[in-house]
């Protein structure tokens, strides 16, 4: 499968701290690639290089071949990637039809709006229900779907979610995550990171892993799942006392 | 004092209070999506208040048929301000750009006082109507009709600056971008030109404020300062997220500094905006019309 986006080396400072270290990675078509790490860790600061939110002082960013690290960041949404950011960020005194409106604002997404909404009524019904009403009186769960739908108004041909299941009941944590994969076998390829480590590995193709603002790992969803070390870091498994 | 006197006063304000609001809403909106407070708006009026000046002196047109054009020439002039000078500090963070908005938008008040002393001196210019101390009568009431046309058009600007943020796409970008510029960039909105258009339109309402100044008070080079502080009292009254607010908070304003000169003394007028202006902050510091959450309404 050829890649989609290419991370080659990329390091990133805020000021005189610098918080990704030489970072390169690779999404092709139609995977869903997970990312964990400890918080603190640059997978935040990770995505918002992708999105072209802040800039890699080194290195390169390439999608379908060609450099985006260096375009606007909203030409890059353009393009095709589209950051669901960290705290869903809604536009929470507007309604929830010109959330899902605005999210169609990028040139390639705005003929096809009216197509695409029905699409995402159809995937969030709730939405439809309750389409008049300010996005910020909706429930934690609710928001996060609109944030989502708000995404794929875009058209993403990549979608990048930074921490969807955040502050979320496990119930609705469950149908955010069906959400996912059901956008995934549509053909888009989804960039995740996230903390339910577990439910994630278990759908994800791959997965990488980071710390300290490198990537320390990597491998597919049951590699990891399986392997001793993740397990004890991340999954909260403690190793296996040997037997006298 | 009579009941005809009152209401007549109440009249009055309405009509001054109408220029306020016109004034206001040119500065809520670019402190609204913008974060900056330009302390230069008022002077942006003085400027539009001379293009007005001449475009009626040199051509004769009629002053209210002036503000289509002046409109217009004070938008580009307020594209030119942005490119030069503001697009510089938006890149940075709330408090910051803010301290630094304050910095060159006083810059920009010297430069404009003085450019304006030189090109156009310092003698105070008035723009006469055809219509000028014509009144409608009405139940021994006193309505000028130059004065009725303040508030017509001051609700024509507030209708179609409503049905431009609510109906328009760009309209919901600009109020997006208020809300929060770095989701309104991941939606694909490109904020530079939200920003341009916004300062643009604040300055154009400026400009169109300014004519109507002349019209109804006076011109001099020195006068932005003082509309500069009335818009700003205007909208910290309505709220700084509330831009279409802005309208009848400017009326109330003026309306009230009527009644003040009426009940306590003329020369209180000026005191009375300043006091209201602290109890606000004070006592509802969102505005009478403003939510706590950011949004532009």
């Amino acid at each position: 499968m050829p890649e989609l986006l290419e991370v080659h080396d990329i390091s990133v400072s805020y000021a005189d701290l610098q918080t990704l270290w030489d970072i390169s990675l690779e999404i092709k078509k139609g995977e869903l690639v997970v990312l964990v790490g400890p918080n603190g860790a640059g997978k935040t600061t990770l995505l918002r290089s992708i999105a072209g939110l802040d800039r890699p002082s080194t290195g390169s960013i390439l999608f379908d071949g060609e450099p985006i690290h260096t375009i606007p960041a909203h030409r890059i949404v353009e393009r095709g990637i589209i950051l669901v950011p960290e705290g869903r960020r809604l536009f929470k005194s507007m309604t929830v039809l010109e959330n899902l409106e605005i999210g169609a604002y990028n040139q390639r997404a705005r003929p096809e709006k009216n197509t695409t909404l029905q699409g995402i009524f159809e995937m969030f019904p709730i939405l439809a229900e309750r389409q008049q009403q300010t996005a910020g009186m909706l429930s934690g769960g609710q928001q996060q779907m609109l944030a989502v739908g708000r995404a794929l108004m875009g058209l993403p041909r990549l979608l990048l979610l930074d921490e969807p299941s955040l502050g979320l009941a496990p119930l609705v944590v469950e149908s955010i995550f069906a959400t996912l994969q059901k956008i995934n076998s549509a053909g888009v390829s989804v960039m995740v990171v996230e903390q339910n480590v577990h439910v994630v590995l278990e759908l994800a193709n791959r997965a990488y892993i980071m710390e300290q603002g490198r990537i320390v790992g990597q491998g597919t969803g049951v590699e990891l799942l399986t392997d001793q070390n993740v397990r004890e870091a991340y999954l909260g498994y403690l190793p296996e006392t040997p037997q006298p | 004092m009579t009941l005809n006197t009152i209401l007549q006063t109440l009249i009055f304000g309405v009509f001054v209070g109408s220029i306020y609001g016109i004034v206001a809403v040119g500065l809520g909106l670019v402190f609204g999506v913008m974060g900056i407070l330009n302390v230069a708006h008022g002077d942006l009026l003085m400027v539009g208040g001379y293009v007005g000046f001449w475009l009626v002196t040199l051509t004769g047109i009629d002053p209210f048929l002036s503000l289509i054009i002046v409109g217009p020439l004070m938008f580009l002039m307020g594209i030119a301000l942005n490119r030069l000078l503001y697009r510089r500090i938006i890149r940075f963070e709330g408090e910051t750009k803010l301290k630094n908005s304050l910095l060159i938008s006083f810059g920009l008040v010297l430069i404009l006082q003085q450019v304006a002393t030189l090109l156009w001196t310092g003698d105070e210019r008035t723009i006469q109507t055809a219509n000028a101390g014509k009144s409608l009568m009405l139940g021994g009431l006193v309505f000028p009709y130059t004065r009725l046309a303040n508030l017509g058009i001051g609700l024509l600007i507030i209708v179609l600056l409503h049905l431009f943020l609510h109906r328009t796409y760009f309209g919901k970008a600009l109020r997006a971008t208020a809300e929060d510029w770095e989701a309104a960039i991941l939606a694909g909105i490109d904020i530079q030109r939200v920003y341009m258009v916004a300062f643009s339109l604040g300055t154009a309402l400026a400009g169109i404020a300014g004519t109507l100044v002349a019209v109804n008070y006076g011109l001099g080079p020195t006068i932005g300062l003082s509309w500069t502080l009335k818009a700003l009292i205007v909208v910290v009254l309505a709220g700084t997220g509330s831009v279409t607010g802005a309208f009848p908070a400017g009326i109330l304003l003026g309306v009230i500094e009527a009644i003040s000169a009426l009940a306590i003394d003329p020369a209180y007028r000026e005191v009375v905006g300043l006091v209201l202006f602290m109890l606000i902050l004070l006592l509802r510091p969102q505005g009478l019309f403003g939510k706590a959450e950011r949004g532009l309404a």
